[in-house]
């Protein structure tokens, strides 16, 4: 499995397979990753030491690394509180109906603040929102203009020309349009959260619609005849021949798509404040205290091996849905 | 009496920049069933344009095919194709995309324990049923090959269109599917019309050899009545003095007078 690789040269070197080899292959593996990152650590650690700023002293390894014990530490303080208040409300709840059996109880959710971990996981199911929606439109689409010229030159200017608009010039517009048509008296999504995921739609759509199109128009002329000699009718040709055959093109895009929706959904939060890391991150640099350097640098962290763990499970489906097993992907 | 196939004064021109590119004039030829045509020529003659022409993937400009007193103008499953490069599907087993075909050309004919039985029948046929479970790209390139034929077979075609079916692949290979081919004819005597450039190919396997002229605008050069017993030996063969005329004769016209033409 992906990741695992290393794993390799260890098991054989156990089990006695010529050692000097796999110790090689283990040192290649293993080894140069990691001397390559404690020296990026040590020039960190130098580097941050000799910027100061008007909130202090940007923060070396260590810092960021008490800070990220804190922002755990924060979080299992705050379940702890949130549990606390369950449990005096239920109490009292009960002791209201051992009184009286008809009185009216209420059940309040508690709303104290967002932890850390909380805020990672509005931000991936935000983005997990914002490109599902993406790809329903995306793929179709992609089939349907890879599949006819004239609808390909049709969608191909606009594609490019939206192809490159910066999710911040996306955002008023997304805010102003979700302000006046999203209007319901009883919310079941902040707009903040669909303000940000649409803006991850807009920009996450063109990389899989792009990849599906051409995907789709490069399928071999024999399997489309294939097809025609068997007399296939439109759907069955699309999804026997067409989808089939695009998988991989089609995967390619959804990973560009799903990298871009990443970058941009940190920057749609922080001005959307949807509660996830964008917000954080902003929330941090206004509240400027000693520490916010060190938890921002936390934040861009998460943001990056996040990023990289949502591209590692693309590749996996990626490999899963793909025929050709033994196609290089990386 | 009206034959099986008939090629009636086919002319196709095809639209470039330069104008118009006639790339068949007039090609004419009748078919009877259960015949095994070959059409051979050099590379750019338009034998393949003929096989896509009857196989109802290219409209012919002028002219038509007529098969069983019916016009082709649209590719069906009675008019099956085997593609010089397989064309199977890769992300489909061998036996899927056998199943495909009957599939799509017996729903509702055939009940599905008969479909499954006919599908593993033709795969049976080319000697394909040890690795029916396997992805083309697990398969030899000859295997691959059979699976197409396999499949091309199983549509129960009127006229089975090879188009090079074995140009790809390596002599030896190439000399088993030969065989396995002349067997398969032997059983079933399909009507058959196979684009191929090699001589010994021709001569061992057809009925009537079609050779073409040099393009543009090819036509029909000579036809030559193959009259060699059947079963045909490959061994036995190479001393016949019949076949060595027939060779010989083949690759005169390739030769010398491919420019000819026959009114």
């Amino acid at each position: 499995m992906i990741g695992f690789t290393w794993f390799v040269p260890l098991v054989k070197l156990v089990s006695g397979e010529s050692p000097r080899v796999q110790l090689a292959e283990f040192g290649k593996m293993v080894g140069v990753p990691a001397v390559a990152f404690i020296l990026f650590l040590g020039l960190w650690h130098i580097g941050a030491a000799k910027v100061v700023t008007s909130l202090g002293q940007v923060p070396g390894p260590v810092q960021v690394y008490e800070q990220a014990g804190g922002l755990i530490d924060e979080h299992y303080q705050e379940r702890e509180k949130a549990q606390a208040f369950l449990e005096r409300q239920e109490k009292r709840n009960a002791e209201k109906l051992a009184k009286n059996p008809d009185a009216k109880v209420k059940i309040r959710p508690y709303t104290g603040k967002e932890t850390y971990f909380d805020q990672i996981l509005t931000s991936l199911f935000t983005v997990f929102i914002g490109f599902l929606i993406a790809s329903i439109i995306a793929i179709p689409a992609g089939i349907v203009s890879g599949l006819s010229d004239t609808l390909y030159s049709a969608l191909n200017p606009l594609i490019q020309i939206f192809k490159p608009v910066s999710p911040l010039a996306w955002l008023p517009i997304v805010t102003m349009v979700v302000s006046a048509t999203y209007v319901t008296a009883d919310p079941m999504f902040s707009k903040s959260f669909i303000t940000s995921a649409i803006t991850v739609t807009l920009c996450s759509l063109w990389p899989t619609l792009i990849n599906t199109a051409v995907g789709v128009s490069s399928i071999d002329r024999d399997l489309i005849n294939v097809g025609r000699v068997l007399r296939l009718n439109y759907f069955t040709t699309v999804f026997k021949i067409v989808i089939p055959s695009s998988i991989p093109m089609i995967f390619t895009g959804l990973r560009i798509s799903l990298g871009i929706g990443w970058m941009v959904l940190i920057a749609a939060e922080m001005l959307a404040q949807n509660p996830g890391l964008g917000k954080f991150v902003w929330d941090e640099f206004q509240n400027g205290s000693s520490s916010s350097l060190g938890r921002i640098m936390v934040a861009v962290l998460t943001i990056g091996i996040l990023g990289f763990m949502l591209d590692r499970i693309m590749l996996v489906m990626q490999k899963a849905f793909s025929y050709d097993k033994n196609a290089v992907v990386r | 009496m009206e034959k099986y196939l008939n090629i009636d004064h086919v002319s196709i021109e095809f639209p470039t920049a330069n104008g118009p590119f006639k790339a068949l004039d007039n090609v004419s030829l009748k078919i009877d069933k259960g015949e095994f045509v070959s059409i051979i020529g050099h590379s750019g003659c338009g034998k393949s344009t003929v096989m896509n022409i009857v196989g109802g993937l290219y409209q012919a400009t002028e002219g038509g095919v007529i098969l069983e007193g019916r016009e082709v103008n649209e590719p069906g499953p009675d008019r099956a194709i085997v593609f010089q490069n397989h064309s199977l599907f890769p992300w489909l087993t061998a036996y899927e995309n056998v199943d495909l075909a009957v599939k799509s050309v017996f729903k509702g004919k055939k009940s599905t324990k008969e479909m499954k039985e006919w599908v593993d029948h033709n795969i049976a046929l080319v000697h394909m049923s040890h690795a029916k479970n396997k992805l083309p790209a697990e398969i030899s390139g000859g295997m691959k090959q059979r699976i197409g034929i396999a499949r091309a077979l199983a549509m129960e075609p009127k006229v089975l269109l090879m188009d090079e079916p074995f140009g790809a692949l390596d002599a030896l290979t190439r000399a088993h599917l030969q065989d396995s081919l002349m067997e398969i004819q032997t059983e079933l005597n399909n009507t058959v019309i196979m684009i191929t450039h090699d001589v010994d190919e021709a001569v061992l396997l057809s009925d009537k050899i079609v050779m073409m002229t040099n393009g543009p605008a090819a036509s029909i050069g000579e036809v030559m009545h193959v009259d060699l017993e059947r079963p045909r030996k490959r061994l036995y063969l190479s001393d016949d003095p019949k076949y060595n005329h027939f060779r010989s004769e083949v690759i005169h016209f390739l030769h010398e007078r491919h420019a000819k033409k026959v009114a």
